[in-house]
């Protein structure tokens, strides 16, 4: 035994035990996820249950689980998707193996109808209605007819988006502009205590009138779209031959799952996996895509960078090139390193109270005097959470760029100073260039911490679902005054606050998968510039 | 080796000058005056204070903290401690080797631009470019590397980097170089190149240059200065001091009897 201790062996397999540990338990993490995440995308074949009492079920088996019984016997415990939620009231149901009299796959082509509310539609399609006709398919469906239909609802809803999103939203932004002036104006008479300039003021009402007239012959046109649009719709059956019309503007598209063959498998697949990435969510979440959670975390994670790493690095060389060496230096350089280790939500609270009531409140108060009481800069978002999780992050940057300060050799310095470089350029020219690698380290580091950060930024500005992107194409493109959504709060939301949590379970590992890879890939990039950097410093060419 | 007989004009000179690390003395009132345009040698065994003295000519001991000093140093006439003085141009003017060669992390090309950048000399790229030939070619280096001057300083030998380094600070065109046994870390070989070299300048600068090689000192220099424990023993021409030093350590120190 001494034996074993005295050699280096012990201790190599000790670390390669360790080592093996920590693998096992990274592929696992990817292995449950990826598992979790491809019932979302591979379409589950439909089956025909029937139940003792001879009521029939059409649904998807989720999963099967042991359970006891009430005898104490072992049964199996099936998680069936049946859909139809505004039929059913419920899109989920629980079945006992016992109870089930048969079970098989359902060969009369079914058909999932992904639907833009209620969720899927789970039953038979039995004809089209297209304005006042209906067709009634027999055998299989024609393709070309459904297309034909299709077209045309898409068309309605194009007309529609027009009217709902550019006409309206620039009615509101209009109105919201006079409003603001309203608001303005009553303000600065409250100030200063006189009359206003009620003629002003009502000409903006009168403005405000025609614009409100304006809005309503808008929301006229797009009822009348609406109305339209109803008339063309399919025709489909539930189990239990109930007919029902599903309008072909609330489909967002439709498979018969049982009778896909690999490659429209494959392509069903690709496409679902395309629209997760690129779509907004529907549903509360639990349907369609998480683009602006992507989105949110990655503008939010540059803008942190951004944010910390110049803070890290001028810190990093006040404290390392011109502090010198005092005892409050060294007091201010152990709190700078233990405040890496403060928990996250504590540097939430703070960026609660100083950034959002603080600065955004001030902010408020001096150029936005005529909002109040509601806030613009004085609540929650992206650029407070930036700021926060900056906070949070800064000192990884400064550890380690003053670890690289610190390991650049003090002739080098010395050589610098001695052909009269004066110390800001010995600092700029050989200190920042031969640092940049720890900088990088730093800012890889700060990434990986800030990215999966979920606790301050729910005090900050995540929401569940922000209306709009806080980089869009109206003035001023950024807005960083905006609320977002954020892949790590994404799971939260959708794994534990959802109201219907087993419709969000396939979404809720895509989601940790994503965030695993979103990670992964911002530290590769980070890593990547690093090595570059190296290569460069080694060539002599920073 | 034929020495020069040109006539000792004074370049650099230090009165009572004392100095101190954490109130210790290193140097102890020395008085000591450096030939213009001939090369003068420190010599002594180590810890004599030999490097700090030199130090002290550009001021890179202020780098130092908790240092202190007495007396002055005059750099033509004029104390380099005046309030007047920037170090930078001092610096400028008194360049500087190091015993271990220290290229920065850059080009070949990039370490000599360096100086001339800082010091503003010059911001013409054409002007840049030649002087950084002249630079390297001066120190012999020219012919070694003037296909890869982007070639990164690090990959070059022990013996190039140093001579590197000298091409550094002759680019900046100073009056003086100090030399800390800047062959100190060299084979015999790129020891005699540095050597050759500081012949060919000698005729334009001034050179200060410590060493522990009591041939080279003997070798390369016109007058030598023999510290002991801080304190300036003697200082003479190198062939007195060599053949018939007239204080008795100097000449157990030079036929090898201590240090």
């Amino acid at each position: 035994m001494k034996n074993l201790f005295d050699t280096s062996t012990f201790f190599i397999w000790t670390a390669g035990i360790a080592l093996g540990v920590i693998l096992v338990i990274f592929s696992g993490i990817i292995y449950i996820s990826t598992v979790g995440a491809t019932d979302y995308f591979v379409p589950g074949k439909i089956n025909r249950i029937q139940i003792l009492g001879d009521s029939m079920i059409l649904g998807q088996i989720i999963s099967v689980q042991n359970v006891t019984d009430e005898f104490g016997g072992i049964d199996e415990s099936i998680l069936v998707k049946v859909g139809n939620r505004e039929i059913y009231g419920y899109d989920f149901v629980r079945l006992e193996k016992s109870k089930i009299k048969k079970n098989n796959i359902d060969k009369n082509h079914p058909i999932i109808i992904e639907r833009m509310q209620n969720g899927n539609f789970i039953g038979y399609l039995n004809g089209i209605v297209k304005n006042t006709d209906t067709i009634y398919f027999y055998s299989k469906p024609d393709k070309e007819v459904l297309l034909d239909l299709f077209d045309i609802s898409n068309s309605i809803k194009s007309d529609i988006r027009v009217y709902e999103v550019e006409k309206i939203g620039n009615l509101n932004s209009k109105i919201d502009n006079i409003r603001r002036k309203i608001n303005k104006l009553d303000y600065q008479s409250r100030r200063d205590n006189k009359a206003g300039k009620n003629e002003l003021r009502q000409q903006l009402e009168e403005q405000i009138q025609s614009l409100e007239s304006k809005y309503s012959e808008y929301m006229e046109l797009i009822d009348e779209l609406y109305q339209k649009s109803n008339s063309f719709a399919l025709l489909v059956s539930d189990i239990s031959g109930n007919n029902h019309i599903i309008p072909a503007i609330n489909i967002h598209s439709y498979y018969y799952p049982n009778d896909l063959g690999i490659i429209p498998k494959i392509k069903l697949i690709s496409k679902k996996l395309w629209e997760f990435v690129v779509l907004e969510p529907r549903e509360s979440n639990t349907e369609g895509g998480i683009f602006p959670a992507i989105f949110g975390t990655v503008m939010m994670v540059i803008l942190m960078s951004i944010i910390a790493v110049p803070i890290g690095v001028v810190t990093a060389l006040f404290l390392n090139e011109y502090a010198g060496n005092g005892w409050w230096v060294k007091i201010i350089r152990i709190t700078v390193y233990n405040l890496a280790g403060v928990p996250s939500i504590v540097f939430g609270i703070f960026g609660l109270g100083f950034f959002i009531y603080g600065v955004g409140g001030t902010i408020d108060s001096i150029f936005y005097p005529e909002y109040s009481p509601a806030p613009v800069w004085g609540t929650g978002g992206i650029l407070w959470a930036s700021l926060t999780l900056a906070l949070l992050t800064v000192p990884v940057v400064i550890v380690s760029t003053e670890e690289a300060l610190s390991s650049i050799p003090t002739e080098i310095r010395e050589a610098s100073i001695a052909l009269g470089a004066t110390k800001l350029q010995m600092v700029s020219k050989i200190l920042l260039p031969a640092s940049t690698p720890g900088i990088m380290t730093g800012l890889i580091l700060a990434i990986a911490r800030g990215a999966g950060e979920v606790a301050p930024l729910m005090i900050t500005g995540v929401v569940k679902l922000a209306p709009d992107l806080p980089l869009d194409s109206t003035f001023p493109f950024f807005h960083l005054e905006r609320k977002f959504m954020h892949l790590g709060f994404h799971i939260y939301d959708v794994g534990f606050q959802s109201p219907n949590v087993e419709a969000g379970f396939p979404m809720l590992f895509m989601t940790t998968l994503l965030l695993i890879i979103i990670v992964v890939m911002l530290n590769m990039i980070a890593i990547h510039i690093r090595s570059k950097l190296r290569q460069k410093i080694s060539q002599g060419l920073l | 080796m034929k020495k020069s007989n040109k006539t000792f004009v004074e370049k650099i000179k230090s009165e009572d000058y004392s100095f101190y690390y954490n109130g210790k003395p290193a140097l102890k009132n020395i008085n000591i005056s450096f030939p213009d345009k001939m090369v003068t040698s420190i010599v002594g065994p180590s810890g004599c204070g030999k490097t700090t003295l030199l130090r002290s000519i550009n001021r890179l001991n202020d780098l130092i903290p908790k240092t202190t000093f007495s007396g002055d140093i005059f750099l033509d006439g004029i104390s380099i401690f005046d309030k007047g003085v920037s170090t930078v141009l001092l610096r400028r003017k008194v360049g500087m080797i190091f015993q271990k060669s220290n290229p920065f992390p850059k080009s070949i090309f990039d370490n000599i631009a360096f100086g001339i950048k800082v010091n503003n000399i010059t911001n013409d790229k054409h002007r840049i470019e030649f002087e950084v030939e002249q630079a390297l070619k001066i120190s012999g280096l020219w012919s070694e590397v003037k296909d890869n001057l982007s070639a990164p300083a690090m990959g070059l030998s022990g013996g190039q980097q140093q001579r590197l380094c000298l091409a550094r600070a002759l680019a900046v065109k100073p009056e003086i170089l100090l030399l800390d046994e800047p062959a100190g870390a060299l084979d015999p070989a790129s020891t005699s190149k540095i050597e050759e070299l500081i012949h060919t300048i000698k005729k334009t600068i001034t050179i200060v240059i410590v060493t522990h090689n009591l041939q080279q000192a003997a070798r390369l220099s016109d007058y030598t200065a023999f510290i002991l424990n801080g304190e300036l023993v003697e200082f003479d021409k190198t062939t007195k001091i060599f053949t018939n030093p007239s204080v008795k350590q100097t000449e157990d120190y030079v036929t090898g009897r201590f240090g």
